[in-house]
């Protein structure tokens, strides 16, 4: 495979790898890395990459793999600082600004959610995979996926009914 | 779309029953400004899910990996240095010059001293000539 023909292959999905990078790292800079790293990988591996049914779904599962581990050394290396400022962020005026814009109320009730959960919601509410896409990705059956997917929903929802009414009363 | 329609949507969606095109109508539904009042507490989560798939990396891929590129850099480091090396420990420093110099001055001074050396023996010339004259007069006992 010529390295033109790999980044016409990598392109339509490259931005897929970026985002569900960025859900779980947060960081940008972070995200951008990570996306690097997972197609350099599979650069260097292309000669498998014929195997694989869809590389597409190999990339994206080679993402989350890449984004646990970093999220793992972090926590070991007792890195968690993205998480801890934007809990010191959280000033009674900063929150009130922040519920009336929705893109980062949603943000933040995403990035409390289980690991897998983000994973998941990224992957169908977000790039709207089919249930048989996710499974493949992420090595689970189908039906554990939608449970998953209908639990983190559900999390999504309480938490916006709970601000909504609060903004409301 | 009839609000009805929606809702059982809605009821499907938190179940994680609904398909990706039904899917893609709720969220069609909660882009546009007017939602049903007991709906509008979910709007934020579709306009979210629409907004963050538009995010994009602006880095291009590279796909030549870093540590190779390093490598090659070092080895080339390494040849100039070496070939300077080479280079400046054939080339005579400048302690040797100062000591060519210093040859090409004691030689200058040797020959001088050699060139009056021999003026001296000039004249001993005479002095043999005297030698000669006076053994003609007065004959020494010679072996």
């Amino acid at each position: 495979m010529k390295q033109a023909e790999f980044l016409q292959t990598v392109m339509p999905f490259k931005d897929k790898l970026f985002r569900l990078a960025k859900r779980l790292l947060v960081s940008t800079e972070e995200a951008e890395d990570a996306t690097q790293e997972v197609l350099l990988k599979l650069w260097t591996n292309k000669g498998k990459m014929e195997g694989y049914r869809s590389v597409e779904a190999f990339a994206v599962t080679a993402t989350k793999n890449y984004c646990l581990d970093r999220l793992r050394s972090k926590q070991a290396g007792n890195l968690k600082l993205v998480h801890s400022n934007y809990t010191d962020e959280n000033t009674s005026l900063q929150r009130e600004v922040e519920a009336r814009d929705s893109v980062s109320l949603m943000q933040k009730i995403m990035d409390h959610l289980p690991e897998q959960q983000k994973i998941i919601l990224q992957l169908r509410d977000v790039e709207q995979y089919e249930f048989e896409e996710i499974s493949e990705m992420l090595d689970m059956n189908p039906t554990a996926v939608r449970v998953a997917l209908s639990r983190a929903r559900k999390t999504v929802r309480e938490e916006l009914i709970k601000k909504h009414n609060y903004g409301v009363g | 779309m009839e609000l009805d329609r929606i809702e059982k949507l809605v009821d499907k969606y938190f179940e994680g029953t609904t398909t990706v095109a039904e899917e893609k109508a709720l969220r069609t539904y909660f882009s546009q400004h007017e939602v049903a009042p007991h709906l509008a507490a979910y709007q934020p989560m579709f306009r979210f899910f629409s907004e963050a798939k538009k995010e994009t990396s602006e880095k291009d891929i590279r796909i030549h990996p870093r540590r190779k590129r390093s490598y090659t850099w070092l080895s080339v480091a390494a040849t100039v240095a070496i070939a300077l090396g080479l280079w400046f420990s054939n080339k005579p420093s400048a302690k040797d010059e100062e000591a060519l110099l210093a040859y090409h001055e004691t030689m200058q001074a040797l020959y001088m001293v050699g060139e009056n050396l021999n003026k001296g023996a000039d004249k001993m010339e005479y002095l043999n000539e005297f030698e000669q004259t006076r053994n003609k007069i007065l004959p020494v006992n010679q072996k």
